[in-house]
């Protein structure tokens, strides 16, 4: 019998989704078909510097805004 | 010949020289593409361009990043959306995490219909973000005080409104514009409010430094064609200003000789 892979719930942009544990924001920005040098992520509402993405993991209940640039005036 | 021309009349924000005195906002475009064309139409060298969320839903939106070359075009970041000093100050330090820019165009909204900026909150952001390094391009209303205040406070430039943010009702105050162009040392752009090429012309005599435009142009039947139009009226207005106009006069007064008339 095959276990289902555990995940983990964390909130983007508002909403909640179930995540694998242990991915790092570019990993998670990945999967969900981004590129991360295009956007900008503010967790648990500290905004983190691009470099430092890949050191961070995401871990239960965190809290991510992942922002761009769109048209206004 | 004059001087017309002979040097190039520049000015400049926060240490960088613009040629162009428009500013130009992204939005309200019906396509991208369009937004590019009308932005080469209007000459601008730099744009506006909001900071929002991400759709994840629909991850194949493309940001406004993948039509704008940021080395070709100066991208300024606003806090539009705002309606307070700790919701502007977020926005502010996320288009600056973007990468391209420390310049922010503040905008603090103080209601819903008129959009017009809450001032004190203007002023309690700028205050924030000029102490953490930013560039600020304030936006504000047409009062000379605030104005002063957002100068002392060390702003890039000091944006009065021309009229309310997508109105097209063009400059409705140009005494007090002109008073705060008078009073100011640093750039004053007016943002928002002009409809068409000649709100543009004359809010440019007023003598301000510049003008910030975003719906007029977009929302133009041809974009294209008003983004070039208003390229044309800020340098018409412009070089009227620098020329100085004649005065107005109650009466007529003939421009062609009165002697040598036929008996």
């Amino acid at each position: 019998m095959i276990m289902p892979e555990p995940t983990i719930a964390i909130t983007i942009n508002g909403s909640t989704r179930q995540v694998a544990p242990g991915l790092t924001i570019p990993e998670l920005l990945e999967s969900l078909g981004l590129d991360f040098r295009l956007v900008v992520v503010e967790h648990n509402r500290a905004i983190l510097e691009r470099a430092r993405l890949p050191e961070v993991e995401v871990k239960p209940g965190d809290n991510l805004e992942v922002v761009h640039f769109v048209g206004g005036g | 010949m004059a001087s017309v021309m002979t040097q190039p009349d520049t000015f400049t924000i926060a240490g960088r020289e613009l040629r162009s005195r428009l500013i130009v906002g992204t939005g309200k475009y019906r396509t991208n593409e369009e937004m590019v064309r009308a932005i080469e139409a209007s000459g601008a060298e730099v744009v506006t361009v909001a900071v929002r969320r991400v759709d994840l839903d629909r991850t194949k939106e493309e940001g406004i990043l993948y039509h704008l070359d940021p080395s070709k075009i100066a991208l300024l970041p606003n806090t539009a959306g705002c309606y307070n000093a700790e919701d502007a100050i977020r926005y502010a330090r996320l288009g600056r995490a973007a990468g391209m820019s420390d310049w922010i165009k503040l905008e603090v909204i103080g209601d819903e219909r008129t959009l017009l900026p809450d001032t004190a909150a203007t002023l309690e952001a700028a205050k924030v973000l000029v102490a953490e390094g930013f560039k600020v391009l304030a936006y504000t209303n047409e009062d000379v005080i605030t104005a002063l205040r957002l100068e002392d406070l060390g702003c890039a430039a000091v944006m009065p409104l021309a009229s309310p943010i997508g109105s097209g009702l063009g400059l409705v105050n140009p005494y007090y514009v002109r008073e705060i162009k008078t009073r100011l040392s640093v750039p004053v752009i007016v943002d928002a409010g002009v409809g068409t090429a000649s709100d543009a012309c004359v809010t440019m005599e007023q003598g301000v430094d510049g003008i910030l435009m975003n719906t007029a142009i977009a929302q133009a039947k041809d974009a294209v064609r008003m983004a070039r139009a208003m390229r044309l009226a800020v340098e018409a207005g412009r070089e009227a200003y620098l020329a100085g106009r004649m005065p107005k006069r109650e009466v007529a007064v003939p421009s062609s000789p009165t002697r040598g008339m036929l008996a």
